[in-house]
């Protein structure tokens, strides 16, 4: 076992100073108190759905404490296109064109992990944006995201009645939680417009599973 | 850096004061520094007496409650747009008032550090910063007002700042409806009624140059002293009678008094040589006065646009707790709010309409299910609504479910907007399963009727209370013939109605303690809905039902009904129905005092004398159930 640790530790090495900063924030204890834990709401457009083949577009990131939202520290990163579906840009309203200033993959996870460090992130159906970052980090010979993740998606479905009248249904979309929660959707479909409608969604089934018979933060986080 | 949404963020501010003053690149960089924050409904933004915070704050959506803990009076509410939280900018003192989400909201915070230059800069923003400060802006509910509107003396009139109506700037409609003075008196009446108004500003290169009011129309024309063909100028008072924009209610009403007039005209520097702002009219003033039930009602179905229902709404809950507040009975309280009630919806309704692209294909009833349908909603609460439409042929169902179905989505969000909730199962005019054709509601209530397990007696005693809310009534009475056909010729329907009604929980506990909700959000509060008035309720409805009686939805009058057609039982139905009063009110009183639906009802907080109050109406509840038990043989049925 010592000899795997040591070998372990000496791969390590290898890694970028960021990862290494990243890494380190994990040290730091997860605070205990709702309101102080940070979250960081986040979304990421991509040319597709295949985890394997298709790349992200652009990352957009909320941070989120104490039921606040500071817009100073809000992140959004557009990144460089080698390949390009057209059929993505009719959903994602994205044209190559546009005059964002882009950045590599490899930059904007360095600037994504020391945005994020090591809060609790947040995203709507987020096991896809987990794995398109995890996906992005593999191709750079990095390890997967170290975070705690909530999923808006699941945690809607615990805030809603136990009633034998209300259909459930199998997928709620985040236009669904919009519509619900009456969020303004003009900037649906940028990215840090997106982590901005789950932002408010999720402080909205916050306050819905905090009036829950039995909720406690540990619950939530695990 | 600018972002999408310190875009947005500096979107939403340039619509409102102060900020409308300020350059975009200095908007921008506010906007940056702004926190965007999060409030469920009640929680405290600030403490009356608290350290001052570093921001102050605009109101992004929702709403925030601005009151003194003693005396729990509201002094201002802020809207979408509102600016509060003022104090730490101009004085280096805490707090004078709490500041509480009235509704969940969601608020922005203005770091005062950095925005203070601005005031320096600008020399309106600062004007406007130290205007509202001193005002103390709008307020509808405050106790003053309540004693002018009812006409009741204050009781303290020393605890309410002095001087508010004086300060009160009045609201008038800032797009006044203006033609020139050639135009025809035809065509002004006709614009006047289609704008429903009841004065027509004429000007002249923008410039106020006379006024015609309705009376000069029935004066000058009616009476044949001018011919329907003059023009404008033939008839239009003038020089036309002009005020400053910025107008007190006190001043406004001085001016209306000292020179007879119902219009006023308000221009930018008060004199005609200046463009018209709007036009102020008596109505306006009583409306701002709050409350007697015409002005309201008149304010509803005029107004265009549903955020201005919203304010209506509120101050028709500032009536019903003047109403409480002065021991009106019950009966009469309830029919009045329910009128406004419906016609708020009623209103929503004719204007998703009006902004649809087609006009409606077939017949249609809105129906109010539950207590709306019962008309025993006083406050506002979740929505439960059903759409009822003309059968139509098989090919064009799918189209026309379309229509109605966009047009309920439209509707339960207007209602949401006005303050009404979703309903959280979903029971909404916007699902499908709610939004069905004549014959299919005929199915599916044949469906409930005839096979009444549990879940279609739960539908059942929701949907059969339905009412009329909008649309044609045809089609209601239609359904409703169908249903009591139906259930007379199923008369065991009745059993497991009767078996519902009876499955409610008991208030009352071995020793005739309340009994108390164990957990939740709720835990140790008596739950007055599910224990006091759903046994009623309920109950009310299966005997009315047995009886074939139509058209009496609301639960006390229904107790009355029936204790005319069953002398025996009279005393005990009017006991009933006398409870059922007591409740509401209860539940009312108790929602007014939270600003919730009232269901739940703390029990610490009660006199000794409302414990008996309560304990005498479960008596009434248990004979009730006894006597339910008995009719519909239940027992055998539960075994």
């Amino acid at each position: 076992m010592g000899f795997l640790k040591k070998l372990f530790r000496k791969g390590q090495k290898h890694y970028p100073e960021f990862w290494s900063v990243y890494q380190n924030a994990f040290e730091r204890q997860q605070a205990h108190d709702l309101n102080a834990i940070r979250f960081v709401v986040f979304d990421t457009e991509t040319t597709g759905l295949d985890i394997e083949k298709d790349r992200i577009l652009s990352i957009g990131a909320l941070s989120l404490q104490n039921e606040s939202i500071a817009v100073k520290q809000s992140f959004e990163v557009f990144l460089y296109q080698h390949f390009y579906h057209a059929d993505n840009i009719a959903i994602h309203g994205i044209l190559e064109e546009e005059s964002k200033p882009r950045i590599t993959e490899l930059e904007a996870l360095c600037l994504f992990l020391n945005f994020i460090e090591n809060a609790i992130l947040v995203a709507h159906h987020a096991g896809f944006d987990r794995a398109m970052i995890n996906q992005a980090l593999k191709r750079h010979g990095l390890p997967k995201l170290k975070n705690k993740f909530l999923d808006t998606s699941t945690l809607y479905k615990q805030t809603l009645i136990d009633s034998p009248l209300l259909q459930r249904q199998e997928h709620y979309a985040l236009d669904d939680l919009a519509e619900k929660f009456d969020i303004t959707t003009v900037d649906r479909h940028t990215a840090l417009g997106d982590a901005y409608i789950t932002a408010i969604a999720f402080l909205n089934i916050l306050g819905k599973l905090k009036g829950k018979r039995g909720f406690s933060v540990k619950k939530l986080l695990n | 850096m600018k972002n999408t949404i310190s875009a947005r963020v500096a979107d939403f501010l340039k619509q409102f004061p102060p900020f409308n003053e300020m350059y975009a690149e200095d908007l921008h960089n506010l906007s940056q520094e702004v926190h965007i924050i999060y409030k469920i409904k009640d929680s405290i933004i600030f403490e009356e007496e608290a350290e001052p915070h570093d921001y102050f704050y605009v109101v992004h959506r929702g709403a925030v409650v601005l009151q003194k803990k003693t005396g729990n009076d509201i002094v201002d509410l802020c809207d979408e747009g509102d600016i509060f939280g003022l104090r730490p900018l101009m004085a280096s003192e805490n707090y004078k008032l709490q500041a509480k989400a009235f509704e969940e909201s969601i608020l922005y915070s203005i770091p005062i550090a950095i925005f203070k230059p601005y005031t320096q800069k600008y020399e309106g923003v600062a004007n406007f910063l130290i205007e509202s400060f001193a005002s103390n802006t709008r307020n509808p509910y405050s106790k003053i007002y309540r004693g002018k509107l009812l006409g009741e003396t204050l009781k303290t009139p020393t605890q309410t700042p002095e001087g508010l109506l004086d300060l009160q700037h009045v609201h008038y409609s800032k797009k006044p409806v203006t033609s020139t003075e050639d135009t025809s008196i035809k065509e002004i009446a006709q614009t006047m009624t289609q704008k429903k108004v009841g004065a027509m500003l004429i000007v002249k290169n923008k410039l106020p140059v006379g006024i015609i009011t309705d009376k000069d129309i029935r004066n000058k024309i009616a009476s044949g002293e001018f011919p329907i063909t003059a023009k404008a100028k033939a008839i239009m008072s003038s020089p036309v009678i002009t005020y400053p924009q910025k107008m007190t209610i006190a001043q406004a009403q001085m001016a209306m008094m000292k020179s007879g007039i119902s219009h006023l005209c308000l221009t930018k520097d008060g004199t005609q040589n200046t463009p018209a702002m709007g036009i102020l009219s008596k109505h306006d003033v009583m409306l701002e006065l709050g409350n007697n039930p015409a002005v309201l009602m008149k304010a509803i179905q005029r107004s265009n646009k549903f955020k201005s229902i919203k304010v209506i709404r509120r101050q028709v809950t500032s009536l019903l707790k003047g109403y409480l507040n002065q021991n009106i009975p019950m009966t009469l309280t309830s029919s009045i709010i329910s009128e406004l009630t419906h016609a708020c919806t009623k209103r929503v309704i004719e204007i998703v309409i009006e902004n649809m692209q087609n006009s409606p294909p077939v017949k249609f009833a809105w129906l109010a299910m539950g207590s709306q349908g019962r008309s025993e909603q006083l406050l506002q609460t979740d929505q439960d609504n059903a759409l009822l439409f003309d059968t139509v042929s098989e090919n064009e169902l799918q189209s026309t479910r379309t229509y109605f179905l966009e047009l309920a989505k439209q509707v339960n969000q207007a209602l949401r907007t006005i303050g009404y909730e979703y309903c959280p199962a979903e029971m909404m005019a916007s699902n499908q399963e709610w939004c069905l054709s004549l014959s299919e509601w005929k199915d599916r209530t044949s469906h409930w009727i005839t096979n009444p397990g549990q879940n279609e007696v739960l539908l059942s005693s929701i949907f059969f209370d339905y009412d009329l809310a909008y649309g044609d009534s045809s089609l209601v009475d239609a359904l409703t013939s169908h249903i009591f056909k139906q259930t007379a010729s199923y008369p065991i329907f009745y059993m497991h109605l009767a078996g519902g009604a009876l499955r409610n929980p008991s208030p009352t506990g071995f020793f005739r303690g309340f009994l108390v909700e164990e957990d939740g959000a709720h835990k140790d509060f008596f739950d007055v809905k599910r224990r006091a008035l759903m046994p009623l309720i309920d109950g009310a409805r299966v005997l009315t039902l047995s009886h074939q009686i139509k058209s009496i939805n609301n639960t006390a009058r229904r107790f009355e009904r029936l204790a005319e057609l069953e002398p025996n039982n009279e005393p005990i139905f009017s006991a009933c129905s006398y409870a059922t009063k007591a409740l509401l009110k209860f539940r009312t009183k108790q929602g007014l005092l939270h600003n919730d639906s009232g269901r739940f009802i703390a029990l610490n907080m009660l006199t000794k004398e409302e414990k008996i109050k309560l304990k005498r109406t479960f008596k009434v509840i248990k004979e009730l159930q006894e006597l339910i038990k008995l009719r519909f043989k239940v027992n055998a049925m539960i075994g």
